[in-house]
């Protein structure tokens, strides 16, 4: 269990790529943070900083208050899992999660009971002897978790752990993770690009985009209130609505569609209303109307798709909506959101207004 | 169905008419040392195997003056042994330290290095056999296995073979590895010399192939009689056997060849499953 720090750090790779450019944040023990964000953002880069397999170009990162830049991989005390799960192909499961405490000095009894231990925590327990190749990919994942788990390090770095499941594993593992780290109480931090696996996984979460943290808090806290455009279009599924518009004479406009109860409103950029599909509903009186082109059904919700009329350029919409709600394709559906649920975002800045 | 067929046919005899071309003259080498001197003078060229096959390779084996003025047949192939097995070894110990330092190691000028080395490929021992032999001669190591070794060891081929396949490794294995503590060396010793096995045999096979007929360096460094190796051994049973006044004794000169061609033959069949896994798969 452990405290990490990031000071202002920074990554330029030898080739000027400025991968990472000035993060800080403070973990506290036991915390599960999440960095998430599109691929090639950074946040790998930043996991291999705080795993050592990365030079720190400026600034430091603490483990337990004690700034850890100059301490090689091994003796930083901290467990990686990889996408490709890196296991030692000619090692078998026990070989493999055996070996990190090998290199450690451990007695052989205690390294047996250690492996043990940690198989049987993640249901391995019957497959020790075998190679990786003559796993399933749910259950090379375990092993990697399990090489991780037996050192019982300060620290565990998760690299896209799950991206190489398929979609029911990936939910599976993911909820095991959760458990596994609450049980353990080990400061962990994990990457993804994946918005689901990053809500429901993390304490709190970091949206990185262009080397940089957008914004950094509990999951729920980001959901409702995105600090930008880039938050609110990241978080959330389904995706976010989006409708470009202006502020003209004490309305939001957008087209033909003017939108009366906003304030203090820029008049001369260009703005973007975003509302959640969550807080769009059906209603007579509703300010925006949709032709219905598309209904999916997911069970208990459906999402229902259509294109904005009266807009200036084609946007679709979506919302969600229960079960017995189905539309008939083609046909107008008026669809009402309450003021507060709106949020207005600085176009080009992406600073949100409102 | 018909024409391919006719071509299965003619691809299979083409086939055998090259294995027949290849083996035959071997087949009648073989044949004609299990003759006696007499029939070879009287007769030629033997092609069914004669009565005197024991008799022949006892003598050319195992006694004085069987072949050469001392040395014994089997004195030679134990010389080629250790020529072949420390040739083989010593390359793959070589060219895989080299490349493991090419590829894991940010030194400077590693690439340059590589392709310096790379390029030695281009000058083969031939080239500077002269001051080999005089550095070697320097050092008073002629006529000895160290000298007669380990100016022919460093191997290029070997360095890119290994340094390609030092590359198709993924680097999270090194990440992995390094992060479990493994230091460099662990990490060469536990990772990467057993996920190279079937190359490291493969390399093993042919450089001993290699080795064992090597005639250039083995003649001008052994002076003695019994530091000749088998392929030596050849040449000069050819000189005696021509100068005496007696019967030139061709069915032991053929007995000699045979025995010279036997181990590399016995080594590829043996291991050529290692042989051919090493060259298409790698096991990652
Ligand atoms: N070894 C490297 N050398 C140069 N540039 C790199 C290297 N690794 C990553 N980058 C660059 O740094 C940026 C961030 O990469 P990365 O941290 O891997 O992104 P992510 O994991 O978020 O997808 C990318 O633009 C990538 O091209
Ligand atoms: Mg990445």
């Amino acid at each position: 269990m452990a405290t990490v720090k990031l000071n202002n750090i920074k990554k330029v790779y030898p080739n000027g790529a400025e991968a990472v450019c000035g993060v800080s944040m403070a973990i506290e023990n036991g915390e599960f943070i999440v960095f998430v964000g599109p691929s090639g953002c950074g946040k790998s880069t930043m996991l291999r900083m705080v795993a050592g397999l990365e030079t720190i170009t400026k600034g430091d990162i603490e483990i337990d208050s004690k700034v850890i830049n100059n301490v090689s991989p091994a003796d930083r005390d901290v467990a990686m899992v990889f996408q490709n799960y890196a296991l030692y192909p000619h090692m078998t499961v026990r070989g493999n999660m055996a070996y990190g405490l090998k290199n450690r000095g451990l007695a052989k009894a205690e390294i047996n009971t250690k492996v043990n231990e940690a198989a049987k925590m993640l249901k391995i327990d019957d497959y020790l002897d075998r190679q990786p190749n003559q796993l399933s990919g749910g259950q090379r994942q375990r092993v990697a978790m399990g090489r991780a788990i037996v050192r019982e390090p300060k620290v565990f770095l998760f690299d896209e752990p799950l991206s190489n499941l398929d979609a029911k594993l990936r939910v599976q593992m993911r909820i095991e993770i959760k458990r596994l780290q609450r049980r353990m109480g080990v400061t962990s931090i994990y990457v993804t690009h994946d918005q689901t696996e990053a809500m429901t996984l993390a304490d709190r979460l970091a949206v990185i985009n262009d080397g940089r943290i957008e914004q950094m808090g509990a999951p729920i806290e980001l959901y409702n209130n995105p600090k930008t455009l880039f938050v609110a279009s990241f978080i959330g599924a389904p995706h976010i609505n989006l409708i470009p518009a202006r502020f003209e004479n004490k309305k939001l406009v957008c087209g033909n569609l003017k939108l009366p109860g906003f304030k203090n409103l820029p008049e001369d950029i260009e703005l973007v209303l975003g509302i959640r599909p969550d807080f769009l509903r059906p209603d007579t009186k509703g300010q925006l109307e949709i032709q219905v082109d598309l209904v999916e059904q997911h069970g208990a919700d459906n999402l229902v798709y259509g294109a904005l009329k009266n807009s200036s350029n084609d946007t679709e919409l979506c919302f969600k909506t229960t079960q017995n709600t189905l539309p008939d394709i083609d046909s107008n559906l008026k669809l009402k959101f309450e003021q507060k649920h709106a949020m207005v975002f600085n176009k080009s800045t992406g600073e949100r207004l409102i | 169905m018909k024409n391919i067929n006719w071509r299965l046919a003619s691809n299979h005899l083409i086939l055998l008419i090259g294995v027949i071309f290849m083996s035959l003259p071997v087949w009648v080498a073989f044949s004609t040392s299990t003759h006696t001197a007499e029939t070879i003078l009287r007769e030629g060229l033997q092609f069914w195997p004669g009565s005197n096959f024991i008799e022949t390779y006892r003598e050319v084996m195992f006694e004085e003056a069987g072949v050469m003025k001392s040395v014994l047949g089997i004195t030679m192939l134990k010389n080629s042994l250790i020529l072949g097995i420390g040739f083989a070894v010593g390359k793959v110990i070589i060219s895989m330290l080299a490349a493991y330092a090419i590829v894991y190691f940010r030194f400077k000028l590693a690439t340059p290095l590589f392709w310096i080395i790379f390029l030695t490929l281009l000058l083969p021992l031939e080239v500077r056999i002269i001051p080999s032999y005089e550095i070697v001669a320097g050092l008073g190591l002629l006529d000895t296995n160290f000298g007669l070794i380990v100016p022919l060891i460093a191997s290029a081929t070997g360095t890119f073979y290994f340094r390609q396949f030092f590359k198709s490794i993924p680097d999270e294995l090194l990440e992995a590895a390094r992060l479990d503590g493994a230091s460099p060396w662990r990490f060469f010793v536990d990772m990467l010399i057993p996920l190279s096995k079937t190359m490291i045999a493969a390399i093993l096979i042919i450089m001993f192939v290699v080795g064992w007929n090597q005639y250039l360096w083995p003649l001008i460094m052994t002076t003695k009689e019994e530091n000749y190796t088998l392929v030596i051994g050849i040449k000069q049973i050819y000189q005696i056997l021509s100068e005496g006044g007696e019967l030139p004794q061709y069915q032991k000169a053929f007995a000699l060849t045979i025995m010279a061609t036997l181990p590399p033959v016995l080594v590829v069949l043996f291991f050529q499953n290692w042989f051919v896994k090493g060259l298409v798969e790698s096991e990652k």
